[in-house]
């Protein structure tokens, strides 16, 4: 019983870096109505700013708010000169446009700070947590963080004029523009703020796992993974998903003998299809009504 | 209802008129003329690489059948080529079969593995089913070097492949030889492919593509169309994995991960996606352009090659096909 | 098919002009014994290289930089007998397919003598059949699996470094020597690294092997191996054997520490790197872990009074002054680039295929810059490793005590 407490808690553990990214890939669905393959990879470059910040000596909060000014405004450059000009183009073709982003951030990143891995700061440190050695502060920290922005977002979105108008500007474009709605705006405060968050994530995850351009591979998989599970059109969801796909994952790697911990990915993976198959929107998305 | 979802259900891609998804006959004669030539005046590396862009345009075409044809969105497809791949060598090295046998039935097991994916795929529509696949590729080379099958996929080693020879004593080389042995395989494959999507069944999964509910009301079996769909280009998939493997004489886990499958995804939006004959125009992009890349900045390559991925897009939303539309209206145009 | 016949009857012709005009233009007697191969000549001798410039595996494409700043330094010193290298690397993208592909545009279109440091496991095992059957040389590839050392099935195919099976075995002998009772636990990287490592261990184990009471193996695509090494801590174990590569490496040993496990750490060679791995993890984490080692650590501070190390600075300083000394890959690539200049030095004006791979299989003891005292680098027609010693380690302060004597893991017995 112990052992699967334990597991379950360091599940949890992983599992907040899940759902931070998995956040990260909702908030860019609300906006664009796509999952950005790039999306790691602009969270990892946004660490590398940061990181380079506090090697010149700006202290860390400094360091982090202009981090994520400058991801906010990066991202919306990059909708304004790589998505905006797709304009109509078939959604293949984006998804195009996002892998070539991914070549060009993890190749750029690669040559400016190489490809050694490079230790970040936490703002919590990393002294257990609660006398338990397998959550540290830094995890419990990550988890508050990634719950406080869940909650921001949800009043933004929920309440705010402008959330209001950024959901309606991805989910009925038409609609949207006839009631005086600037969409193509909305979509590139979409990215902004999708780049923000991306950069919260990517500096909450870099103490874990280390700095490297190479770092959100691994994670952004998982993060698309519990986003889906979760539910794509669900922050909430998304936070769960990440949750239940570290625990999912953990407890394979311990308890199914033999296979898995070669297959725990996988294993995990089936599991998320699994959920799909029996609920297509995820646990927490809303079903779609198809109309002809 | 989100847009993506009616993007994706209703307008994966811009419905092709059917007479386009081919070329017209000239067309196809120059083409074919130039691919049997080309050889003659080559060297044997460029054979070489002729016959990757063939391998690789079997399996972009197989893809397009799957996306163009039926609407659903693969980025599984190097799980099929891998499981091609393996079936080939392991038939070959272990089993001692003929290279050519192999073929028909790495292409048989791999249809039966994808038209077995297709059935829980058919509950999945859009970023499900490309979350769905793209598992099925971070999955399989995970499981291609699992201790158990260790005996005979040879684990994270690999196996190697000898190559074949020119039958009846041709004066040809291995290479010439397996090229113009691949350039037959892919001219069957197109052909097949081309009058499958003429026939009845094409325009079920064509009706599927352009609208699943109008289809299913109009009595197409949507279910089924949809899941022999995954198992035509899994099986075709398959065919260009053992082809792929005889080639490069080698195969290991690391060949066939998920840069493999966005290789051939960007292959289908370069050439594009509906459009068959634009598959070898996507085969040759993801051939050709990362030595293009690697040759303007070797710690660039990834920057050069995604910058250059971006000037297609930019410039050809639609892929080649674009190109081979324009040339037609001119054609139309003179003659006139 | 008439025309493949021609050209080849063509380029027969062609050649035997070609070596006509060789004949007569070293007329001159002193230069009467030259014999070259394909990408030799009286100027230049041009090698073939592949690396994994873009792709997963991009971290060690440096490797390959360095190896280039180094002939570039070589020819800037007036090369080697007279000769510039031409230093041709491709990008294989860490592909197999791409691999074969980049080998032969080398092999037959660029014309290189030979294949030089070619860049990981998949890669190398993808086109030594391709190479061996063609005769062109595939020396030192980049990687310590040990079907690359093996002459007589692949006489053109030369490793370089400590094949992985050495290393385990290494730490078997300590293991069995120093903690015959101990109960292990391995984490490995589930590829050839890990396997053959592990294999390595296991095989100097003997019986012993089933004192390994956990395994654990991760792929590269996990982010973290924080969870495996929870896992590894509950089995009991008293001796870790980490097999992984930097990041996991790091992530390791500072997940240890962070839950208070503190076993004989064993740490493979590959992550050893006092900058690239130990630093990040903390120094304070690392203490009192165990390694192998046969290269000198750039940031090792008790190399900075070592006149090879002194070179290699000064080397760096001059030719590639951005790069990360910490890095490992950076003195692997020196190590080896050094090496075959010494083999092609040795081959004088016999710039054949052949006569390369004899040099190459008859260096006794030639010790590179950056190799540590006490090893050198031993080859023989029936010895394609080319380093086979070790040198045990323990970190302490700031630095790798190397203790013990130089170990000898010669496959061969």
């Amino acid at each position: 019983m112990e052992l699967l407490l334990n597991q379950v808690l360091a599940g949890i553990a992983t599992g907040a870096i899940y759902a931070c990214m998995a956040l990260a890939v909702v908030m860019i669905y609300q906006a664009i109505d796509h999952l950005n393959f790039a999306q790691g990879e602009m969270a990892m470059f946004s660490t590398f700013i940061a990181w380079q910040l506090l090697q010149w000596g700006v202290p860390y909060w400094g360091a982090f708010v202009i981090t994520l000014a400058l991801s906010f405004a990066g991202g919306i450059v990059i909708e304004r000169a790589l998505f905006k000009p797709l304009g109509n183009a078939p959604v293949l073709t984006h998804v195009a446009g996002f892998i070539a982003l991914f070549a060009i951030i993890n190749s750029v990143a690669g040559l400016t700070w190489d490809f050694t891995i490079k230790q970040f700061p936490s703002p919590f440190g990393s002294s257990p947590f609660l006398g338990s050695q397998l959550i540290s502060t830094h995890q419990a920290g990550m988890i508050g963080v990634t719950l406080v922005l869940l909650l921001l977002l949800y009043f933004f979105f929920q309440f705010t004029r402008i959330g209001l108008a950024m959901r309606a500007a991805a989910a009925q474009p038409e609609s949207a523009r006839l009631v005086g709605i600037n969409t193509s705006w909305m979509i590139a405060l979409g990215w902004g703020m999708a780049a923000a968050i991306g950069s919260i994530a990517g500096m909450l995850i870099a103490p874990v796992v280390f700095l490297e351009p190479n770092m959100m591979g691994g994670v952004l998989i998982y993060g698309f993974a519990a986003a889906v599970l979760g539910g794509l059109s669900s922050p909430f969801g998304a936070v769960v998903g990440g949750f239940l796909v570290g625990i999912f994952e953990n407890l394979a790697g311990t308890y199914i003998p033999g296979v898995g911990n070669e297959l725990k990915l996988p294993i995990a993976l089936a599991l998320i299809v699994t959920v799909l198959v029996v609920k297509p929107t995820g646990l927490f998305g809303r079903a779609i009504v198809k109309r002809v | 209802m989100s847009a993506l979802q009616e993007i994706v259900d209703t307008q994966p891609i811009e419905t092709t008129p059917k007479k386009y998804m081919a070329l017209g006959n000239y067309a196809s004669i120059v083409v074919v003329i130039l691919l049997c030539v080309a050889p003659l005046i080559a060297k044997n590396f460029v054979i070489f690489q002729m016959t990757m862009v063939l391998i690789y345009a079997i399996a972009v075409l197989a893809l397009n059948i799957l996306t163009g044809g039926s609407g659903q969105f693969s980025l599984g497809q190097s799980a099929f080529y891998a499981l091609g791949a393996y079936t080939s060598a392991i038939l070959m090295e272990v089993g001692g079969v003929n290279y050519a046998l192999t073929l028909p039935i790495a292409g048989g097991i791999c249809f039966i593995a994808g038209y077995l994916f297709g059935l829980p795929a058919l509950r999945l529509s859009g970023i499900y089913l490309a979350l769905a696949t793209f598992a099925l590729a971070t999955a399989m080379p995970q499981l291609l070097k699992l201790h158990y099958f260790e005996a005979w996929t040879g684990g994270v080693q690999g196996l190697v492949i000898t190559k074949p020879d020119a039958p009846f004593g041709l004066p040809l080389s291995q290479d010439m030889w397996l090229y113009y042995f691949v350039l037959v395989v892919s001219m069957a494959i197109y052909v097949a492919s081309v009058n499958l999507l003429k026939s009845r069944s094409g325009r079920a999964m064509m009706a599927i593509r352009d609208n699943e509910i109008a289809a299913s009301a109009m009595g197409v079996d949507v279910a089924l169309y949809k899941t022999l769909a995954f198992g035509v280009s899994a099986g075709i998939t398959g065919v260009a994995g053992g082809l792929g493997a005889i080639a490069v004489q080698f195969v290991a886990p690391d060949s066939y991960t998920i840069q493999l499958a966005i290789a051939l995804f960007l292959g289908m939006v370069v050439g594009g996606v509906g459009w068959l004959p634009g598959s070898i125009v996507g085969a040759a992009f993801i051939v050709f352009v990362p030595n293009i890349a690697e040759h303007f900045s070797k710690g660039l390559s990834g920057a050069v090659f995604g910058l250059i991925l971006v000037l297609i897009i930019f410039l050809l939303p639609h892929g080649s096909r674009q190109i081979a539309y324009t040339v037609q209206g001119w054609v139309h145009k003179l003659r006139k | 098919m008439p025309f493949p016949a021609l050209r080849h009857a063509r380029c027969a012709a062609l050649l035997a002009a070609l070596s006509c005009l060789a004949v007569v233009t070293s007329a001159a007697p002193a230069l009467a014994q030259k014999a070259y191969d394909p990408g030799a000549s009286d100027s230049t001798i041009r090698i073939g290289n592949l690396m994994p410039y873009s792709g997963p595996a991009s971290a060690y494409a440096i490797v390959g930089r360095i190896e280039q700043a180094y002939f570039r330094m070589v020819n800037d010193q007036g090369g080697i007998n007279g000769r510039k290298i031409e230093f041709v690397s491709y990008d294989d993208a860490y592909s197999p397919a791409k691999a074969v592909e980049q080998t032969r545009r080398l092999v037959e279109s660029d014309e290189v003598l030979l294949v030089f440091s070619p860049m990981g496991t998949p890669s190398n095992a993808a086109i030594q059949k391709y190479l061996n059957a063609k005769g062109v040389p595939q020396l030192f590839a980049a990687t310590g699996a040990t079907r690359f050392g093996d002459p007589k099935a692949f006489p053109w195919t030369m490793g370089w470094q400590p094949p992985y099976q050495v290393e385990g075995r290494v730490y078997a002998k300590y293991i069995l020597a120093t903690r015959p009772d101990a109960r292990i636990a391995v984490l490995y990287q589930n590829d050839d690294l890990g396997r053959d490592l592990l294999k390595g261990l296991k095989d100097g184990l003997g019986e012993r092997a089933s004192r390994i009471v956990a395994e654990e193996s991760y792929e590269v695509a996990e982010p973290s191996a924080d969870n495996h090494i929870a896992r590894l801590k509950a089995s009991g174990a008293d001796v870790f054997v980490s097999i992984t590569t930097p990041k996991f490496a790091a992530q390791s040993i500072r997940k240890a520490a962070e839950l208070a496990w503190r076993p004989l750490y064993i740490q493979a060679l590959v992550s050893a790197s006092i900058g690239a791995v130990l630093r990040p993890a903390g120094l304070d984490n690392a203490q009192g872990l165990v390694s192998a080692a046969y290269n000198k650590d750039a940031a090792d501070p008790q190399w900075a009074d070592d006149p090879g190390m002194a070179r290699f600075h000064s080397f760096l300083d001059a030719y590639a002054p951005d790069v990360n000394r910490g890095d490992n890959s950076v003195v692997y690539g020196y190590g080896a680039a050094q090496c075959l200049v010494e083999v092609l030095r040795r081959a004088g004006d016999t710039l054949t295929r052949a006569n390369v791979m004899r040099e190459a299989a008859g260096l006794k003891g030639y010790t590179p810059d950056t190799l540590l005292p006490g090893i050198g680098i031993t080859t023989a027609p029936d010895d394609f490793h080319p380093i086979e010693q070790l040198r045990l380690m323990r970190f302490e302060g700031d630095h790798w005590h190397l203790f013990g004597p130089v170990i000898d893991g010669d496959l061969r017995n």
